[in-house]
């Protein structure tokens, strides 16, 4: 009898599972922190989100593993610092609007600068390498060391402070809960961007043909698609998710640095394996995971914060080793 | 004019240090079922793949409508009008019916939608699972499936790699019947172990055995000779 309970509702009790998980760090703060934390956590889920995705996406259908995802990461915050400084009076602005027009022309930049990078990679370096991840561990780590040079040549080696536009500082306080205005952004930045991407996955021919190809790249072929000409579109895009990812981030910590990316390239590969390979869902779900676990935890037990995301990780591993979500979902 | 619209001529393939076939040479009319049959291990399957491209040959020729494309890629070879339907049957298991059918058309003018409600005459099942995920659909469905796609668009030559595998013998039927229907439109070459389903459908035949054509002639002198059955293929009657 609860045995058949437990097979029917089995979602909606992995659900409920989870969301008293996540309300057990109540038990150690009062519910201010815990609604500060959580969107803290949401919104560094959201960019996670925006590096892992494109990983996802290109572990998913080009079976390979780049380890130069996190120096694109990097290279995008690196774009946005320079647009900011460029456009310093659309960013100084005391104008809503403005602000906004000054951020989308850094995502924009950002998009197509890296995308090229990514374009550059795939021809170059990873066409090379396809059906070996030792070689393409090999030569995207080179890849990285370099594209992580060219940031110390062109932008300098030291920390920088990120301009941040004027009306993204501050926050709103609404009944004594203090919500930070940039992390809201994000979050709807994550949101929107999720949105495209499954809009363009589920609703166009091309993302259905991805899709395919994330499950059968040679069925695919065998249909008639060029699947290189894909795998150089989807790196392009997947690179240029990282850069957007990069300078969310930048604007949240408040600077630029040339290793930023490790931390998150960590965080990505994570989230792909919760998540499900080439999955965007999946990604989705993973990186909430992450964030939400590393903030509370992070204020609990702070030398735990990276820790028990790989703890999650292996649990999921051991109970569901494809991850969270199939493939093409 | 030639009568014959895909010739290959000693092709060989390895995969990884394996060589597989070893110099394989078969030719498929401009019309009617060319079998390929042998017992496990023969080549029957890295033929088909090699011709699609989806393998390298590393020797030999395959000309199809006059033209060699042993060089060209997969996307290619399949937009020249060759369809392909593989052995585990290659659906988009997390696609519906419906998308797996709208990735495999290549165009979507008016002849086209009427060839897919032609497709979707032949296999009316189809259309009961159109909205629902491809990997719901029972083993004959999927296979069902899998070969809708390959002739959805406009396919001079249809390669089909062991339809038959683990389906009951009802579908087995449906699928005779079926191929027999694709027959009039379409040149086949079949891979097949079932040897009732390739002597139902096939008109020539081709033996392979350890990567090489041993024996080839008319289907109906195969059906009725016995002991060659016996000898290349293990059938005891």
């Amino acid at each position: 009898m609860s045995e058949s309970i437990i097979k029917n509702h089995s979602r909606e009790l992995t659900i409920a599972a989870a969301i008293a998980l996540y309300l057990l760090p109540l038990l150690g703060m009062d519910m201010t922190t815990y609604l500060t934390l959580t969107i803290a956590g949401v919104a560094m889920g959201m960019m996670i989100f925006l590096v892992a995705s494109g990983m996802s996406l290109i572990f998913g259908l080009m079976d390979v593993i780049n380890f130069a995802h996190g120096v694109c990461f990097a290279w995008g915050a690196y774009v946005a610092f320079s647009v900011f400084n460029y456009f310093d009076k659309l960013v100084a602005a005391d104008s809503l609007l403005a602000n906004f027009m000054v951020f989308l022309i850094a995502v924009a930049a950002a998009v197509i600068v890296v995308g090229i990078v990514g374009i550059i990679m795939e021809r170059v370096l990873i066409r090379k390498v396809y059906g070996s991840h030792l070689f393409q561990i090999l030569i995207t780590f080179g890849g990285m060391v370099v594209l992580r040079e060219l940031i110390r040549i062109i932008w300098g080696p030291n920390d920088e402070v990120m301009p941040i536009p004027l009306k993204f500082q501050g926050n709103w306080n609404i009944f004594d809960i203090i919500i930070l205005k940039y992390p809201i952004y994000a979050i709807l930045l994550g949101l929107m961007v999720f949105i495209i991407i499954q809009m363009v996955l589920k609703r166009t021919k091309l993302g259905k043909i991805v899709r395919a190809g994330v499950e059968n790249p040679d069925m695919v072929q065998a249909m008639g698609h060029n699947i290189f000409l894909m795998f150089t579109g989807v790196f392009a895009v997947g690179t240029a998710l990282a850069a957007i990812g990069g300078l969310a981030m930048a604007i949240f910590s408040v600077q630029v640095y040339p290793d930023m990316g490790d931390a998150y390239l960590i965080f990505a590969f994570i989230v792909v394996i919760i998540g499900g390979l080439g999955s965007i869902t999946g990604s989705l779900v993973g990186a909430l995971i992450v964030g939400l676990s590393y903030n509370y935890v992070a204020y609990l037990l702070p030398p735990l914060a990276v820790g028990v995301n790989i703890l999650i990780m292996v649990i999921i591993l051991l109970i569901k080793p494809t991850g969270l979500f199939a493939a093409g979902k | 004019m030639t009568d014959t619209l895909l010739k290959v001529d000693g092709i060989h393939t390895f995969i990884g240090q394996h060589h597989i076939l070893q110099g394989v040479s078969f030719e498929a009319k401009t019309e009617g079922v060319t079998v390929l049959l042998g017992r496990n291990g023969a080549g029957k399957s890295t033929t088909l793949k090699t011709i699609m491209g989806l393998l390298p040959a590393k020797q030999g020729k395959i000309v199809y409508k006059g033209k060699p494309i042993q060089a060209k890629k997969p996307h290619q070879i399949a937009r020249m009008g060759i369809g392909f339907v593989p052995e585990n049957m290659g659906i988009f298991s997390e696609l519906t019916v419906e998308e797996n059918m709208q990735v495999a058309m290549l165009k979507d003018d008016i002849a086209a939608q009427k060839r897919l409600e032609d497709v979707l005459q032949m296999f009316t099942t189809l259309k009961d699972f159109w909205g629902a995920k491809a990997g719901i659909l029972s083993g004959g469905q999927k296979q069902m499936l899998a070969i809708a796609r390959a002739i959805v668009n406009e396919t001079s030559l249809l390669l089909i790699d062991e339809p038959t595998k683990g389906l009951a013998p009802i579908i087995i039927d449906a699928l005779i019947e079926a191929i027999n229907q694709i027959k009039q439109h379409s040149v086949v070459l079949l891979v097949e172990q079932n040897f009732y389903m390739a002597s139902q459908v096939g008109d020539d035949f081709y033996i392979l055995d350890d990567g090489m054509v041993v024996h080839n002639g008319r289907m109906q002198d195969l059906v009725e000779d016995d002991e060659l059955q016996s000898r290349y293929l293990g059938i005891t009657k």
